[in-house]
Protein backbone atom coordinates (compact mmCIF):
# COMPACT_ATOMS: atom_id res chain seq x y z
CA UNK A 1 0.00 0.00 0.00
CA UNK A 2 2.86 2.15 1.08
CA UNK A 3 4.13 1.62 -2.13
CA UNK A 4 1.48 2.60 -4.24
CA UNK A 5 1.13 5.92 -2.24
CA UNK A 6 4.73 6.43 -3.27
CA UNK A 7 3.91 5.37 -6.55
CA UNK A 8 1.14 7.85 -7.31
CA UNK A 9 2.77 10.93 -5.52
CA UNK A 10 5.34 10.46 -8.02
CA UNK A 11 2.93 9.87 -10.96
CA UNK A 12 1.68 13.10 -9.72
CA UNK A 13 4.71 15.45 -9.62
CA UNK A 14 5.20 13.84 -13.28
CA UNK A 15 2.18 14.41 -14.44
CA UNK A 16 1.72 18.04 -13.12
CA UNK A 17 5.00 18.64 -15.41
CA UNK A 18 2.86 17.13 -18.17
CA UNK A 19 -0.35 19.03 -17.42
CA UNK A 20 1.68 22.39 -17.42
CA UNK A 21 3.39 22.20 -20.62
CA UNK A 22 0.47 20.62 -21.93
CA UNK A 23 -1.17 23.53 -20.95
CA UNK A 24 1.49 25.81 -22.45
CA UNK A 25 0.23 23.75 -26.19
CA UNK A 26 -3.30 24.40 -25.46
CA UNK A 27 -3.17 27.91 -24.60
CA UNK A 28 -1.35 28.69 -27.89
CA UNK A 29 -3.40 26.00 -29.86
CA UNK A 30 -6.70 28.11 -28.27
CA UNK A 31 -4.92 31.28 -30.01
CA UNK A 32 -3.48 30.77 -33.17
CA UNK A 33 -5.09 27.12 -34.12
CA UNK A 34 -1.21 25.46 -34.42
CA UNK A 35 0.91 22.73 -32.27
CA UNK A 36 4.27 25.44 -30.95
CA UNK A 37 6.61 22.97 -31.56
CA UNK A 38 9.44 24.91 -29.91
CA UNK A 39 7.42 24.72 -27.04
CA UNK A 40 9.55 22.34 -24.75
CA UNK A 41 12.90 23.99 -26.05
CA UNK A 42 11.91 27.34 -24.85
CA UNK A 43 10.97 25.57 -21.35
CA UNK A 44 14.89 23.68 -21.79
CA UNK A 45 16.41 27.61 -23.00
CA UNK A 46 15.37 28.90 -20.17
CA UNK A 47 15.62 26.33 -17.53
CA UNK A 48 19.40 26.58 -18.70
CA UNK A 49 19.19 30.67 -17.75
CA UNK A 50 18.25 29.78 -14.11
CA UNK A 51 21.04 27.22 -13.92
CA UNK A 52 23.46 30.05 -15.26
CA UNK A 53 22.08 32.50 -12.89
CA UNK A 54 22.48 29.94 -9.70
CA UNK A 55 25.76 29.34 -11.28
CA UNK A 56 26.99 32.60 -11.03
CA UNK A 57 25.62 32.96 -6.91
CA UNK A 58 22.14 33.66 -7.42
CA UNK A 59 19.80 31.37 -4.85
CA UNK A 60 17.71 29.33 -6.20
CA UNK A 61 14.87 30.72 -5.56
CA UNK A 62 15.60 34.47 -6.64
CA UNK A 63 16.63 32.72 -10.04
CA UNK A 64 12.98 30.60 -10.60
CA UNK A 65 11.39 34.26 -9.96
CA UNK A 66 14.17 35.89 -12.80
CA UNK A 67 13.65 33.47 -14.68
CA UNK A 68 10.06 33.27 -15.11
CA UNK A 69 10.08 37.03 -15.87
CA UNK A 70 12.65 36.67 -18.87
CA UNK A 71 10.70 33.68 -20.03
CA UNK A 72 7.47 35.98 -19.63
CA UNK A 73 9.55 38.87 -21.94
CA UNK A 74 11.34 36.51 -23.75
CA UNK A 75 7.81 35.01 -24.85
CA UNK A 76 6.27 37.97 -25.52
CA UNK A 77 8.97 39.21 -27.56
CA UNK A 78 9.27 36.05 -29.81
CA UNK A 79 5.83 36.63 -30.67
CA UNK A 80 5.93 39.33 -31.78
CA UNK A 81 9.51 39.55 -33.44
CA UNK A 82 8.96 36.61 -35.11
CA UNK A 83 5.53 34.83 -35.19
CA UNK A 84 3.79 38.35 -36.66
CA UNK A 85 5.47 38.96 -39.30
CA UNK A 86 3.63 35.51 -40.33
CA UNK A 87 0.55 35.68 -38.56
CA UNK A 88 -1.42 35.94 -41.60
CA UNK A 89 0.59 33.28 -43.34
CA UNK A 90 -0.92 29.85 -43.87
CA UNK A 91 -0.81 27.82 -40.79
CA UNK A 92 1.94 25.23 -41.86
CA UNK A 93 3.84 28.04 -42.34
CA UNK A 94 3.70 29.13 -38.38
CA UNK A 95 4.14 25.75 -38.01
CA UNK A 96 7.46 25.70 -40.45
CA UNK A 97 8.58 28.75 -37.60
CA UNK A 98 8.02 26.73 -34.98
CA UNK A 99 9.81 23.77 -35.69
CA UNK A 100 12.81 26.48 -37.12
CA UNK A 101 12.42 27.49 -33.18
CA UNK A 102 12.77 24.43 -32.29
CA UNK A 103 16.47 23.73 -33.83
CA UNK A 104 17.46 27.54 -33.06
CA UNK A 105 16.69 26.91 -29.48
CA UNK A 106 18.49 23.49 -29.11
CA UNK A 107 21.22 24.77 -31.37
CA UNK A 108 21.46 27.91 -29.18
CA UNK A 109 22.03 25.87 -26.15
CA UNK A 110 24.29 23.45 -27.00
CA UNK A 111 26.85 26.11 -28.20
CA UNK A 112 26.33 28.33 -25.15
CA UNK A 113 26.60 25.71 -22.85
CA UNK A 114 26.91 22.57 -24.31
CA UNK A 115 25.87 18.69 -25.18
CA UNK A 116 27.24 17.62 -21.90
CA UNK A 117 24.44 16.86 -18.81
CA UNK A 118 24.82 18.77 -16.20
CA UNK A 119 23.43 18.47 -12.64
CA UNK A 120 20.57 21.07 -11.35
CA UNK A 121 19.92 21.88 -7.86
CA UNK A 122 17.11 20.90 -6.47
CA UNK A 123 14.97 24.22 -4.82
CA UNK A 124 13.33 21.63 -2.56
CA UNK A 125 14.45 19.91 0.43
CA UNK A 126 16.23 16.35 -0.36
CA UNK A 127 15.62 14.67 2.84
CA UNK A 128 12.18 12.96 2.73
CA UNK A 129 8.74 14.04 3.98
CA UNK A 130 6.70 11.61 6.36
CA UNK A 131 2.77 11.98 5.84
CA UNK A 132 0.61 9.89 7.70
CA UNK A 133 3.35 7.16 7.97
CA UNK A 134 4.59 6.58 4.57
CA UNK A 135 8.17 8.75 3.16
CA UNK A 136 7.20 11.31 0.02
CA UNK A 137 10.18 12.66 -1.83
CA UNK A 138 9.85 16.27 -1.40
CA UNK A 139 10.53 16.67 -4.57
CA UNK A 140 7.60 15.08 -5.84
CA UNK A 141 5.65 17.16 -3.21
CA UNK A 142 7.57 20.15 -3.89
CA UNK A 143 6.56 19.93 -8.08
CA UNK A 144 2.84 18.81 -7.59
CA UNK A 145 2.52 22.19 -5.05
CA UNK A 146 4.31 24.32 -7.31
CA UNK A 147 2.77 22.77 -10.46
CA UNK A 148 -1.02 23.31 -8.98
CA UNK A 149 -0.33 26.88 -7.46
CA UNK A 150 0.73 27.53 -11.24
CA UNK A 151 -2.00 26.02 -12.44
CA UNK A 152 -4.68 27.81 -10.25
CA UNK A 153 -2.88 30.97 -10.95
CA UNK A 154 -3.39 30.95 -14.51
CA UNK A 155 -7.15 29.92 -14.28
CA UNK A 156 -7.83 32.53 -12.29
CA UNK A 157 -6.33 34.44 -14.47
CA UNK A 158 -8.38 33.97 -17.24
CA UNK A 159 -11.55 33.85 -14.94
CA UNK A 160 -11.43 36.48 -13.07
CA UNK A 161 -9.51 39.36 -14.63
CA UNK A 162 -10.31 41.37 -17.57
CA UNK A 163 -7.65 41.08 -19.34
CA UNK A 164 -7.64 37.43 -19.22
CA UNK A 165 -11.28 37.34 -19.98
CA UNK A 166 -9.96 39.32 -23.61
CA UNK A 167 -7.16 37.16 -24.14
CA UNK A 168 -9.54 34.43 -23.95
CA UNK A 169 -12.50 36.52 -26.26
CA UNK A 170 -9.41 37.56 -28.50
CA UNK A 171 -8.54 33.52 -29.47
CA UNK A 172 -12.06 32.35 -29.83
CA UNK A 173 -13.69 35.87 -32.02
CA UNK A 174 -11.15 37.90 -32.77
CA UNK A 175 -12.96 39.98 -35.05
CA UNK A 176 -15.59 40.73 -32.85
CA UNK A 177 -12.67 41.46 -30.19
CA UNK A 178 -11.18 43.71 -32.33
CA UNK A 179 -14.71 46.01 -32.36
CA UNK A 180 -14.51 46.27 -28.58
CA UNK A 181 -11.24 47.65 -28.38
CA UNK A 182 -9.17 44.40 -27.74
CA UNK A 183 -5.75 44.49 -29.12
CA UNK A 184 -5.99 40.72 -30.42
CA UNK A 185 -2.54 41.04 -31.62
CA UNK A 186 -0.92 42.15 -27.87
CA UNK A 187 -3.61 39.18 -26.29
CA UNK A 188 -1.59 36.47 -28.70
CA UNK A 189 1.98 37.75 -27.47
CA UNK A 190 0.85 37.76 -23.83
CA UNK A 191 -0.46 34.47 -24.49
CA UNK A 192 2.94 33.44 -25.77
CA UNK A 193 4.50 35.18 -22.72
CA UNK A 194 2.37 33.11 -20.44
CA UNK A 195 2.73 29.66 -22.20
CA UNK A 196 6.77 30.86 -21.72
CA UNK A 197 6.38 31.18 -18.03
CA UNK A 198 4.80 28.01 -17.62
CA UNK A 199 7.24 26.08 -19.08
CA UNK A 200 10.14 27.71 -17.35
CA UNK A 201 8.90 26.81 -14.09
CA UNK A 202 8.29 23.29 -15.76
CA UNK A 203 11.72 22.89 -16.70
CA UNK A 204 13.02 24.11 -13.20
CA UNK A 205 10.69 21.64 -11.78
CA UNK A 206 11.60 18.68 -14.01
CA UNK A 207 15.72 19.54 -14.65
CA UNK A 208 16.80 18.03 -11.03
CA UNK A 209 14.82 14.81 -12.26
CA UNK A 210 15.84 14.73 -15.60
CA UNK A 211 19.03 16.45 -15.42
CA UNK A 212 19.90 19.75 -17.78
CA UNK A 213 21.03 18.95 -21.40
CA UNK A 214 19.41 20.24 -24.60
CA UNK A 215 17.32 17.68 -25.34
CA UNK A 216 15.70 17.33 -21.93
CA UNK A 217 12.57 18.25 -22.75
CA UNK A 218 12.00 16.00 -25.78
CA UNK A 219 10.50 13.27 -24.01
CA UNK A 220 8.60 15.22 -22.10
CA UNK A 221 6.96 17.24 -24.93
CA UNK A 222 5.61 14.34 -26.60
CA UNK A 223 3.93 13.49 -23.23
CA UNK A 224 2.51 16.84 -23.01
CA UNK A 225 1.12 16.69 -25.95
CA UNK A 226 -0.52 13.41 -25.91
CA UNK A 227 -1.86 14.88 -22.59
CA UNK A 228 -3.15 17.59 -24.67
CA UNK A 229 -5.06 15.29 -26.95
CA UNK A 230 -6.20 13.02 -24.38
CA UNK A 231 -8.04 16.04 -22.70
CA UNK A 232 -8.77 17.51 -25.85
CA UNK A 233 -6.38 19.68 -27.36
CA UNK A 234 -8.75 23.11 -27.08
CA UNK A 235 -9.70 22.41 -23.93
CA UNK A 236 -7.24 24.12 -21.05
CA UNK A 237 -8.78 21.70 -18.19
CA UNK A 238 -8.75 18.67 -20.62
CA UNK A 239 -5.09 19.38 -21.03
CA UNK A 240 -4.69 19.22 -16.98
CA UNK A 241 -6.58 16.76 -16.82
CA UNK A 242 -5.21 14.13 -19.16
CA UNK A 243 -1.32 15.80 -17.97
CA UNK A 244 -2.29 13.83 -14.33
CA UNK A 245 -3.86 11.04 -15.74
CA UNK A 246 -0.55 10.27 -18.03
CA UNK A 247 1.87 10.72 -15.40
CA UNK A 248 -0.04 8.51 -12.97
CA UNK A 249 -0.96 6.08 -15.40
CA UNK A 250 2.63 5.11 -16.81
CA UNK A 251 4.37 5.45 -13.47
CA UNK A 252 1.59 2.57 -12.68
CA UNK A 253 1.86 0.64 -15.80
CA UNK A 254 5.87 0.97 -15.48
CA UNK A 255 6.07 -0.31 -12.06
CA UNK A 256 3.27 -2.80 -11.85
CA UNK A 257 3.66 -4.27 -14.99
CA UNK A 258 6.98 -6.11 -15.61
CA UNK A 259 6.32 -6.48 -19.41
CA UNK A 260 6.24 -2.72 -19.89
CA UNK A 261 8.96 -1.58 -17.49
CA UNK A 262 10.68 1.44 -18.18
CA UNK A 263 11.10 1.35 -21.97
CA UNK A 264 7.89 0.72 -23.30
CA UNK A 265 6.16 3.30 -20.86
CA UNK A 266 6.05 6.01 -23.62
CA UNK A 267 4.79 3.38 -26.37
CA UNK A 268 2.15 1.28 -23.85
CA UNK A 269 1.00 5.22 -22.97
CA UNK A 270 0.37 6.40 -26.60
CA UNK A 271 -1.24 2.99 -27.26
CA UNK A 272 -3.77 3.66 -24.31
CA UNK A 273 -4.16 7.39 -25.48
CA UNK A 274 -4.75 6.32 -29.60
CA UNK A 275 -7.65 3.55 -27.53
CA UNK A 276 -9.16 6.58 -25.84
CA UNK A 277 -9.38 8.56 -29.09
CA UNK A 278 -11.48 5.65 -31.09
CA UNK A 279 -13.85 5.89 -28.33
CA UNK A 280 -13.84 9.60 -28.03
CA UNK A 281 -12.30 11.34 -31.53
CA UNK A 282 -12.52 14.90 -29.73
CA UNK A 283 -10.91 14.00 -26.31
CA UNK A 284 -11.82 13.68 -22.92
CA UNK A 285 -13.15 17.20 -22.47
CA UNK A 286 -13.13 18.42 -26.16
CA UNK A 287 -16.32 19.12 -27.83
CA UNK A 288 -17.09 16.94 -30.39
CA UNK A 289 -18.48 19.57 -32.69
CA UNK A 290 -15.00 21.96 -32.44
CA UNK A 291 -14.44 23.98 -35.54
CA UNK A 292 -12.74 26.98 -36.42
CA UNK A 293 -14.56 29.31 -37.90
CA UNK B 1 -12.73 71.22 -46.57
CA UNK B 2 -14.27 73.02 -43.55
CA UNK B 3 -15.94 70.40 -41.32
CA UNK B 4 -20.19 71.62 -41.22
CA UNK B 5 -21.24 73.34 -38.07
CA UNK B 6 -22.61 70.26 -35.87
CA UNK B 7 -21.19 67.45 -37.16
CA UNK B 8 -19.89 64.45 -35.00
CA UNK B 9 -19.01 61.98 -37.98
CA UNK B 10 -18.46 63.42 -41.35
CA UNK B 11 -16.86 60.98 -44.39
CA UNK B 12 -15.74 62.16 -47.55
CA UNK B 13 -15.04 60.00 -50.61
CA UNK B 14 -15.19 56.39 -49.02
CA UNK B 15 -13.86 53.67 -51.24
CA UNK B 16 -13.36 50.02 -50.30
CA UNK B 17 -12.59 47.07 -51.94
CA UNK B 18 -12.55 43.30 -51.39
CA UNK B 19 -9.86 42.24 -53.77
CA UNK B 20 -10.96 42.99 -57.21
CA UNK B 21 -14.79 43.93 -56.42
CA UNK B 22 -14.80 47.59 -55.51
CA UNK B 23 -17.64 47.51 -52.34
CA UNK B 24 -18.20 51.47 -52.00
CA UNK B 25 -16.98 53.55 -54.72
CA UNK B 26 -17.06 57.95 -53.31
CA UNK B 27 -19.63 57.91 -50.24
CA UNK B 28 -19.85 60.94 -48.55
CA UNK B 29 -21.94 61.02 -45.21
CA UNK B 30 -22.90 63.40 -42.92
CA UNK B 31 -23.95 62.11 -38.71
CA UNK B 32 -25.09 65.43 -36.77
CA UNK B 33 -24.65 65.55 -33.56
CA UNK B 34 -27.01 63.89 -31.51
CA UNK B 35 -29.17 62.85 -34.33
CA UNK B 36 -30.17 59.42 -35.69
CA UNK B 37 -28.85 58.82 -39.43
CA UNK B 38 -30.82 55.60 -41.59
CA UNK B 39 -28.22 54.60 -44.11
CA UNK B 40 -30.65 52.83 -46.40
CA UNK B 41 -30.32 49.88 -49.85
CA UNK B 42 -30.97 46.58 -51.35
CA UNK B 43 -29.05 43.32 -50.88
CA UNK B 44 -25.11 44.14 -51.73
CA UNK B 45 -25.44 47.96 -51.92
CA UNK B 46 -23.03 48.53 -49.83
CA UNK B 47 -24.01 49.44 -46.27
CA UNK B 48 -21.91 46.96 -44.32
CA UNK B 49 -18.91 47.75 -46.51
CA UNK B 50 -19.67 51.46 -45.50
CA UNK B 51 -19.82 51.13 -41.77
CA UNK B 52 -16.62 48.77 -42.17
CA UNK B 53 -14.84 51.35 -44.17
CA UNK B 54 -15.82 53.90 -41.46
CA UNK B 55 -14.36 51.84 -38.31
CA UNK B 56 -11.15 51.01 -40.72
CA UNK B 57 -12.58 46.97 -40.90
CA UNK B 58 -11.69 46.87 -44.49
CA UNK B 59 -9.06 48.65 -46.41
CA UNK B 60 -10.54 52.06 -47.68
CA UNK B 61 -9.37 55.01 -49.15
CA UNK B 62 -10.75 58.74 -48.15
CA UNK B 63 -11.18 60.95 -45.18
CA UNK B 64 -13.07 60.63 -41.99
CA UNK B 65 -13.51 63.51 -39.43
CA UNK B 66 -14.95 62.15 -35.74
CA UNK B 67 -15.38 64.84 -33.65
CA UNK B 68 -13.11 67.22 -35.24
CA UNK B 69 -10.18 64.83 -35.55
CA UNK B 70 -9.56 63.48 -38.90
CA UNK B 71 -9.08 59.78 -38.78
CA UNK B 72 -5.87 58.93 -40.15
CA UNK B 73 -5.06 55.06 -40.13
CA UNK B 74 -8.46 53.87 -39.10
CA UNK B 75 -8.42 50.79 -37.16
CA UNK B 76 -11.37 48.98 -35.03
CA UNK B 77 -9.55 48.76 -32.05
CA UNK B 78 -9.06 52.51 -32.54
CA UNK B 79 -12.45 53.49 -33.19
CA UNK B 80 -13.86 51.54 -30.08
CA UNK B 81 -11.40 53.27 -28.00
CA UNK B 82 -11.99 57.21 -29.33
CA UNK B 83 -15.90 56.20 -28.84
CA UNK B 84 -17.41 54.63 -31.51
CA UNK B 85 -19.75 51.40 -30.69
CA UNK B 86 -20.33 49.02 -33.64
CA UNK B 87 -23.16 46.11 -33.37
CA UNK B 88 -22.08 44.22 -36.89
CA UNK B 89 -23.87 42.29 -39.05
CA UNK B 90 -24.59 39.16 -37.56
CA UNK B 91 -24.53 40.86 -34.07
CA UNK B 92 -20.71 39.42 -33.10
CA UNK B 93 -22.23 37.53 -30.37
CA UNK B 94 -19.21 35.95 -28.52
CA UNK B 95 -21.09 33.05 -28.40
CA UNK B 96 -19.92 30.81 -25.73
CA UNK B 97 -19.13 33.53 -23.49
CA UNK B 98 -21.44 34.33 -20.96
CA UNK B 99 -24.37 37.37 -21.12
CA UNK B 100 -22.18 38.85 -18.16
CA UNK B 101 -18.82 38.23 -20.05
CA UNK B 102 -20.29 39.78 -23.26
CA UNK B 103 -21.12 43.21 -21.38
CA UNK B 104 -17.59 43.20 -19.69
CA UNK B 105 -15.85 43.31 -22.86
CA UNK B 106 -18.02 46.01 -24.24
CA UNK B 107 -16.44 47.99 -21.32
CA UNK B 108 -13.29 46.55 -21.98
CA UNK B 109 -11.65 49.65 -22.90
CA UNK B 110 -13.77 51.74 -20.21
CA UNK B 111 -10.83 51.48 -17.33
CA UNK B 112 -12.67 53.54 -14.45
CA UNK B 113 -14.44 50.73 -12.41
CA UNK B 114 -17.30 53.48 -11.35
CA UNK B 115 -17.92 54.47 -15.07
CA UNK B 116 -18.21 50.71 -15.93
CA UNK B 117 -20.54 49.58 -12.86
CA UNK B 118 -22.35 52.79 -13.24
CA UNK B 119 -22.88 52.23 -17.28
CA UNK B 120 -23.82 48.44 -16.40
CA UNK B 121 -26.82 49.87 -14.06
CA UNK B 122 -27.60 51.83 -16.87
CA UNK B 123 -27.79 49.13 -19.38
CA UNK B 124 -29.41 46.97 -16.93
CA UNK B 125 -32.33 49.86 -16.73
CA UNK B 126 -33.37 49.42 -20.48
CA UNK B 127 -32.63 45.73 -20.96
CA UNK B 128 -33.85 44.33 -17.20
CA UNK B 129 -33.91 40.81 -18.30
CA UNK B 130 -29.86 40.77 -18.83
CA UNK B 131 -29.31 40.54 -15.06
CA UNK B 132 -31.33 37.62 -14.59
CA UNK B 133 -29.74 35.87 -17.42
CA UNK B 134 -26.05 37.01 -16.99
CA UNK B 135 -24.40 33.11 -16.39
CA UNK B 136 -26.68 32.09 -19.47
CA UNK B 137 -24.19 31.45 -22.34
CA UNK B 138 -24.87 34.31 -25.08
CA UNK B 139 -24.83 31.65 -28.04
CA UNK B 140 -28.36 30.37 -26.57
CA UNK B 141 -30.06 33.49 -26.80
CA UNK B 142 -32.27 34.05 -29.22
CA UNK B 143 -32.22 36.31 -32.15
CA UNK B 144 -33.85 39.32 -30.62
CA UNK B 145 -32.16 39.06 -27.88
CA UNK B 146 -28.99 38.75 -28.68
CA UNK B 147 -29.14 41.61 -31.05
CA UNK B 148 -30.57 43.39 -27.84
CA UNK B 149 -27.36 42.19 -26.22
CA UNK B 150 -24.81 43.76 -29.05
CA UNK B 151 -26.22 46.74 -28.44
CA UNK B 152 -26.04 47.00 -24.49
CA UNK B 153 -22.38 45.68 -24.84
CA UNK B 154 -21.54 48.41 -27.74
CA UNK B 155 -23.39 50.81 -24.79
CA UNK B 156 -20.94 49.41 -22.39
CA UNK B 157 -18.63 51.40 -24.46
CA UNK B 158 -20.83 54.67 -23.41
CA UNK B 159 -19.91 55.69 -27.21
CA UNK B 160 -20.19 59.17 -28.87
CA UNK B 161 -21.56 57.54 -31.81
CA UNK B 162 -23.44 54.17 -32.27
CA UNK B 163 -23.36 52.30 -35.67
CA UNK B 164 -25.66 49.35 -35.68
CA UNK B 165 -26.03 46.84 -38.83
CA UNK B 166 -29.11 45.71 -40.21
CA UNK B 167 -30.87 45.44 -36.33
CA UNK B 168 -33.67 43.87 -37.16
CA UNK B 169 -31.95 41.09 -39.82
CA UNK B 170 -34.19 37.68 -38.98
CA UNK B 171 -36.42 39.05 -36.34
CA UNK B 172 -40.19 39.56 -36.15
CA UNK B 173 -41.73 42.80 -36.55
CA UNK B 174 -42.91 43.13 -32.70
CA UNK B 175 -39.42 42.62 -32.00
CA UNK B 176 -37.81 45.24 -34.86
CA UNK B 177 -40.42 47.73 -33.75
CA UNK B 178 -39.04 47.22 -29.91
CA UNK B 179 -35.23 47.81 -31.05
CA UNK B 180 -35.92 50.81 -33.26
CA UNK B 181 -37.86 52.66 -30.09
CA UNK B 182 -35.59 51.86 -27.96
CA UNK B 183 -32.68 53.07 -30.17
CA UNK B 184 -34.78 56.43 -30.19
CA UNK B 185 -34.64 56.47 -26.21
CA UNK B 186 -31.37 56.00 -26.02
CA UNK B 187 -30.86 58.79 -28.70
CA UNK B 188 -32.97 61.12 -26.59
CA UNK B 189 -31.99 60.23 -22.98
CA UNK B 190 -28.20 59.41 -23.70
CA UNK B 191 -27.43 61.60 -26.74
CA UNK B 192 -25.99 58.95 -28.33
CA UNK B 193 -26.04 59.54 -31.96
CA UNK B 194 -26.77 56.89 -34.09
CA UNK B 195 -26.07 55.57 -37.77
CA UNK B 196 -28.05 52.70 -38.68
CA UNK B 197 -27.89 50.21 -41.73
CA UNK B 198 -31.32 48.97 -42.82
CA UNK B 199 -33.13 47.05 -45.45
CA UNK B 200 -36.42 47.77 -43.34
CA UNK B 201 -36.81 51.39 -44.75
CA UNK B 202 -40.14 52.14 -43.54
CA UNK B 203 -39.33 51.58 -39.55
CA UNK B 204 -35.64 53.27 -40.48
CA UNK B 205 -37.47 55.78 -41.91
CA UNK B 206 -39.88 56.56 -39.13
CA UNK B 207 -37.34 56.75 -36.42
CA UNK B 208 -34.30 58.42 -38.68
CA UNK B 209 -33.92 62.01 -38.71
CA UNK B 210 -31.80 61.67 -42.14
CA UNK B 211 -31.26 59.01 -44.50
CA UNK B 212 -28.88 58.22 -47.22
CA UNK B 213 -30.17 55.73 -50.03
CA UNK B 214 -26.88 53.82 -51.18
CA UNK B 215 -27.11 51.99 -54.87
CA UNK B 216 -24.27 49.50 -56.28
CA UNK B 217 -21.82 51.54 -53.79
CA UNK B 218 -22.74 55.51 -54.18
CA UNK B 219 -25.50 57.40 -52.29
CA UNK B 220 -28.27 57.42 -55.21
CA UNK B 221 -30.29 59.65 -53.12
CA UNK B 222 -30.04 61.29 -49.26
CA UNK B 223 -32.35 64.06 -47.57
CA UNK B 224 -34.08 64.21 -44.16
CA UNK B 225 -36.33 61.19 -43.44
CA UNK B 226 -39.45 63.25 -43.84
CA UNK B 227 -38.29 64.01 -47.52
CA UNK B 228 -37.11 60.70 -48.72
CA UNK B 229 -40.79 58.89 -47.36
CA UNK B 230 -42.33 60.93 -49.72
CA UNK B 231 -39.95 60.61 -52.19
CA UNK B 232 -41.87 58.44 -55.19
CA UNK B 233 -38.32 56.90 -56.19
CA UNK B 234 -37.50 55.95 -52.83
CA UNK B 235 -41.00 54.69 -52.16
CA UNK B 236 -41.07 52.77 -55.66
CA UNK B 237 -37.76 50.79 -54.53
CA UNK B 238 -37.76 50.59 -50.62
CA UNK B 239 -41.58 51.00 -49.28
CA UNK B 240 -43.26 49.12 -51.85
CA UNK B 241 -46.17 51.45 -52.07
N1 LIG C 1 -16.13 39.63 -47.81
C1 LIG C 1 -16.42 40.01 -49.07
N2 LIG C 1 -15.66 39.56 -50.10
C2 LIG C 1 -15.94 39.94 -51.36
N3 LIG C 1 -16.93 40.75 -51.70
C3 LIG C 1 -17.72 41.23 -50.74
C4 LIG C 1 -17.50 40.89 -49.37
N4 LIG C 1 -18.43 41.50 -48.61
C5 LIG C 1 -19.19 42.20 -49.48
N5 LIG C 1 -18.77 42.05 -50.75
C6 LIG C 1 -19.35 42.68 -51.95
O1 LIG C 1 -19.35 44.09 -51.76
C7 LIG C 1 -20.56 44.66 -52.22
C8 LIG C 1 -21.23 45.44 -51.09
O2 LIG C 1 -21.58 44.52 -50.05
P1 LIG C 1 -22.11 44.94 -48.63
O3 LIG C 1 -22.01 43.75 -47.76
O4 LIG C 1 -21.43 46.17 -48.20
O5 LIG C 1 -23.62 45.26 -48.96
P2 LIG C 1 -24.84 45.45 -47.98
O6 LIG C 1 -25.54 46.68 -48.45
O7 LIG C 1 -24.41 45.42 -46.57
O8 LIG C 1 -25.74 44.18 -48.32
P3 LIG C 1 -26.69 43.31 -47.35
O9 LIG C 1 -27.97 44.05 -47.23
O10 LIG C 1 -26.84 42.03 -48.09
O11 LIG C 1 -25.97 43.15 -46.05
C9 LIG C 1 -21.40 43.51 -52.75
O12 LIG C 1 -21.24 43.48 -54.15
C10 LIG C 1 -20.80 42.30 -52.13
O13 LIG C 1 -20.94 41.19 -52.99
MG1 LIG D 1 -24.83 44.20 -44.98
Amino acid sequence: MHDLAQQIVSGLATGSIFASMALALVLIYRAMGIINFAQGEMAMFTTYIAWQLVQNGMPMWAAFGATVLVAFVGGVALERLVIRPVERAPQLTVVIVTLGLFTAFNGLAGWFWGFIVKSFPTPFPTSPLQLGGVAFSAQDLGVIVVSLVTLGLISLFFQKTKLGLAMRAAALYPEESRMLGIRVGWMLALGWGLAAVVGAISGIMIAPVVFLDPNMMQTVIVYAFAAAVLGGIESPIGAVVGGLILGVGINLLGTYVDAIGNELRLAAALAVIVVVLMVKPAGLFGRATVQRV
Amino acid sequence: MAPSEGALLEARDLHARYGEIEAIRGVDLTVARGSIVALLGANGAGKTSTLRALTGTIKTTGTVVFAGRTLQRRTPEDAARIGIGHVPEGRGTLSSLSVWENLMLGAYCVSKRASVRARCDRVIGYFPWLAERKHQPAGTLSGGEQQMLAIARALMLEPQLLLLDEPSLGLGPKIVRDIFALLRTINQQDGVSILVAEQNATVALAVADHAYVLETGRVAVSGPSSELAGNDRVRRSYLGY
